[in-house]
């Protein structure tokens, strides 16, 4: 078998996040291809053992792994309600495995779940083809912990360990490594170690001794053909984009600085950077959205990376701001995780749709740089890459994620300092000392970066429209014109710097499917099962200077967003003699590689 | 220094007879007497009439958007804590769009000078009422008058736990100077509020005070240490009297060799009666206003402890560099 798709439900309470992560990185470590779906209410705590607190863990693990997958072949449902969300969402195959906990479909599960019947795999109609695997979970970690000395809330805690053995077994993956991963997770509260441990193991000799009625699956162990040699882990596409971040801080020699406001999902990236002190990380956690960018700019004026985090209605918030950023031209990198929107909208689901707003959403002709990141693991190569044009070009550089690739993890490749790309920071030569204005460009039309602690190079940087020359206050009409043309022309040189559009998949076919950002691995599984050809842009604007020349070549243009045109739109906008079609979905959850077949295959 | 190094070249646009030209030339003055190198100075503003200040000043400066200079300074002096940060502003740009960073910068207590020009009015944009216009104040956006009641700027700094308030006046340019100077000299957020005339849109607002003829009568200018005595021939004094009943404290007028005269003491952590001595004169006329240096008092401030607490997890850090971080990373090797 070459890959397999594992899904992990139960309560919020019940550790589902947490077993899937382990599990995710077991994997990794064990040399798999991973790509994960955390799917989690809103709700911090829902009540416990309904339909809404039901907390899900999806994961593909084996090779050519390019998403988490549509459809589970392994469940382990935790309680009847995580059954129900299940089946009732289509979350698994009608051959696949699912193990359940006995001890959780008690008459009050059952009622709290909403079963109206004493049977619920009947009222379900789980299909037969579909193997039930029943195991007292409860009772069997109750048993484990016997000797403990824990109380019973305690020992009940630990029952996603029990899953988690058992599905080790199920996979046969080495208790050594899992007991490691366990020991590192747990080693601030040494204390559940030994607990949690034990239950784990547990979990894995009773797979292993009682002979479940299912064969152990085995994964053709994946040594991919294009990958590079090296030291791979998984990462979450926050962390991925916090350590770009980093990396591109030391790399150019800037001291990296966030400023930043709480929002989902974005916050993890604060949270990273806050614990990095010690790679010298300063990060101000703002009284509010605007805050956030305006420290950042105040950081970027003085000399630092500066750079701010935050979702869809925090980059509203942003927007002036940023608009001070472009008339400024100082170097800022704006991270915008997108989430269900409009307004408040779903604050834990993917989607995107902001990429207007980031292209476009500012007053005045404001252009900046906009690039996506297309899979968790090279949010840290397009975040460090928005460091790099940021500070080249002196202008914000708008970073377009999501919570798809936020919260979910793929295998990265964890590179050296030394193999990155050089980053050169605009700074002004020593030779401009005492007659430099914040005016005067280079050669590309990229203003010089001189900051306060410069002897020489005092100058008062504006808001306002500066005069081309002297680089103070103008109202001139031709003068303003000029400016918007050289603001323009500032980003268009951009595309000097970035690489061509590389078509995958078939790339002689009539068909492409096009895309941007997160959807990458869905768009990539289902151009192979089209036998099409596959655009994923990661440069949005300015886009790769072959973008026309790629796309002319097709006679079927498929724009896939999860939205409801914005890229499609901005295409026609540049392009308007390709034929663009397109598909859309907006249900805040990541495509679903079957309906991009079946859509493309009319 | 001479006050000349920190005149830019650029020609001043106030308006003639506006109060911010006074005020531009006293930071011209104090920045000279404080004697810190134009190229460590940097002037951060949002928008509004005092926010061309930078423009004026030969030093680094950044004029920004409405509201936002409170925060864009916080930036640059979290930054860099070595450079020696103001941030001008009047009382829309502080008190109404930038109010939250105004208290925030405060509470944090960030080593900014601030100078807040209050004119009570938005001049720049041709006459509404501001924050601190009085209630019932005529204006282009009140033409029947407001119903809103304004802020009193003081009160809201020491709200926030503001460690430094000063008040001064346009046209009394030696106690602006003494004031900027402490304001520099003190560590954390200190707030000036410099009472500005608009002799456009609200001409002689201040006038109770800045008539020669009367400042004497309805002005105090206090000083650390020393009695506080005010009057055309400092024949009056204050001192404060607690109400027997409700026990609520107010500041009243004695004579100058009345043995309650108070001393003012600035460094005083308890703002009491700091609070009662800024709010004399500020909604009606029966005390005399409280200019110079109100409170003036230590804590530590934002971009020292921020930094500080850098330094000290770097100093006892295993990984310090990006290879050092990814070395502790559980990692797989794959050919």
């Amino acid at each position: 078998m070459k890959k397999i798709v594992v899904r992990f439900c139960g309560d919020s309470g019940d550790g589902m996040q947490l077993t899937g992560n382990l599990f995710s990185s077991l994997s990794a470590i064990l040399g798999h291809e991973i790509s994960t779906l955390p799917d989690f209410p809103a709700e911090i705590r829902a009540p416990q053992g309904t339909l809404g607190g039901v907390s899900g863990f999806q994961l593909q693990l084996g090779s050519d792994v390019y998403t988490p997958g549509d459809k589970a072949d392994v469940i382990v449902a935790m309680n009847a309600a995580a059954l129900k969300v299940c089946t009732l969402g289509k979350h698994y195959h009608d051959h696949a495995i699912v193990i359940v906990d006995t001890d959780a479909f008690t008459d009050k599960d059952l009622e709290k779940a909403q079963y109206k019947t004493d049977n619920p795999f009947m009222e379900l109609g789980i299909p037969e083809t579909v193997q039930i695997v029943p195991v007292a979970l409860t009772t069997l970690t109750k048993e484990a912990l016997k000797d403990s000395g824990l109380d019973n809330k305690s020992m009940l805690k630990s029952r996603n360990m029990f899953a988690f053995g058992l599905i080790c077994w199920l996979f046969d993956q080495p208790m050594d490594e899992a007991i490691h991963l366990l020991e590192d997770k747990f080693k601030k509260k040494p204390a559940l170690i030994a607990p949690n441990t034990k239950v784990m193991v547990d979990g894995y000799n009773y797979g292993q001794n009682l002979a479940l009625s299912i064969n152990q699956i085995r994964l053709e162990s994946s040594v991919e053909k294009n990958q590079k040699a090296g030291y791979y882990t998984s990462i979450a596409g926050n962390k991925a984009t916090a350590w770009g971040l980093i990396a591109a801080a030391e790399k150019s020699g800037k001291r990296l600085f966030l400023g930043s406001y709480p929002i989902t999902p974005a916050t993890d990236i604060m949270h990273e950077l806050a614990a990095r002190k010690d790679v010298n990380v300063m990060v101000v956690q703002a009284e509010d959205e605007i805050a956030g960018v305006c420290t950042a700019i105040g950081a970027a004026f003085a000399g630092d990376l500066a750079c701010t985090s935050t979702s869809g209605p925090g980059l509203s918030l942003k927007s002036e701001a940023i608009g001070l950023a472009v008339m400024a031209e100082l170097p800022l990198v704006v991270i915008d995780v997108q989430r269900g929107g409009p307004s408040t909208g779903l604050p834990t689901k993917t989607e995107q749709t902001d990429l207007m707003q980031a292209i476009y959403g500012r007053n005045g002709e404001c252009p900046a740089v906009v690039i996506a990141a297309s899979t968790s693991a090279n949010c840290f190569d397009f975040a460090y890459e928005a460091c790099k044009l940021a500070l080249e070009n002196m202008t914000p550089v708008i970073l377009m994620t999501d919570t798809y690739l936020a919260n979910g993890t793929s295998l990265w490749r964890v590179p050296k300092l030394a193999e990155l790309p050089v980053i050169t920071p605009q700074s002004v030569p020593e030779e401009l000392k005492g007659h430099y204005n914040p005016a005067l460009r280079d050669e590309r039309g990229v203003r010089y970066w001189a900051f306060p602690g410069m002897e020489g190079f005092e100058h008062r940087n504006i808001g306002l429209e500066r005069d081309a020359e002297k680089g103070t206050i103008s109202t001139n009409p031709e003068n303003h014109e000029r400016m918007v043309q050289a603001r323009k022309a500032k980003i268009a040189q951009v595309v000097n710097q970035i690489p061509d559009l590389r078509v995958q998949g078939n790339a002689s076919s009539d068909t492409i499917l096009v895309g941007w950002g997160s959807t990458e691995g869905h768009l990539h599984a289902a151009a192979d099962e089209l036998n099409c050809a596959l655009a994923q842009f990661n440069y949005i604007h300015p886009l790769p200077r072959n973008t026309r020349e790629v796309l002319s070549q097709y006679k079927r243009l498929i724009v896939c967003e999860l939205n409801t045109g914005q890229f499609a739109a901005y295409l026609r906008s540049q392009f308007p003699e390709l034929p663009i079609e397109q598909y859309n979905e907006t249900q805040g959850q990541p495509f679903a590689v079957e309906r991009i077949v079946k859509y493309a295959s009319k | 220094m001479q006050a000349s190094d920190f005149k830019s070249d650029q020609y001043v646009r106030f308006c003639p007879g506006c109060g911010d030209h006074a005020i531009c030339m006293a930071l011209q003055k104090a920045m000279a007497q404080i004697g810190i190198p134009t190229h460590q100075v940097a002037v951060i503003s949002g928008i509004g009439c005092s926010s061309r200040m930078p423009h004026y000043l030969n030093t680094y400066g950044f004029n920004t958007i409405h509201g936002r200079g409170g925060a864009i300074a916080t930036g640059v002096k979290t930054s860099h804590p070595e450079l020696t940060v103001w941030q001008m502003s009047g009382d829309g740009d502080c008190l109404a769009i930038g109010g939250n960073h105004f208290i925030h910068e405060i509470r944090r207590n960030v080593d900014l000078n601030v100078c807040m020009f209050n004119n009570r009015i938005y001049g720049l944009t041709k006459g509404q009422y501001s924050p601190t216009s009085p209630k019932g104040f005529v204006s282009k956006s009140s033409p029947f008058g407001t119903v809103e009641r304004p802020f009193i700027p003081a009160e809201l700094v020491l709200g926030a736990r503001g460690t430094f308030f000063a008040r001064t006046l346009d046209v009394d340019v030696p106690t602006t100077v003494d004031c900027l100077v402490a304001a520099q000299q003190h560590k954390g957020a200190s707030i000036v509020e410099c009472l500005v005339n608009c002799v456009i849109f609200n001409n002689g607002t201040h006038a109770w005070i800045a008539d020669r003829e009367q400042r004497a009568e309805h002005s105090i200018i206090l000083k650390h240490g020393e009695k506080m005595l005010f009057g055309a021939n400092n024949d009056k004094g204050l001192a404060v009297e607690i109400d027997p009943k409700t026990f609520v404290p107010r500041i009243i007028v004695v004579a100058a060799d009345d043995p309650r005269v108070l001393v003012h003491d600035a460094h005083q952590q308890d703002p009491t009666l700091h609070r009662l001595l800024a709010l004399m004169g500020q909604e009606d006329h029966d005390l005399p206003v409280a200019l110079g240096v109100i409170r003036n008092v230590e804590a530590e401030t934002y971009d020292e402890a921020v930094n500080k607490q850098i330094a000290d997890v770097r100093a006892n850090a295993k990984a310090k560099t990006f290879d050092e971080l990814t070395a502790t990373l559980e990692t797989v090797y794959k050919e």
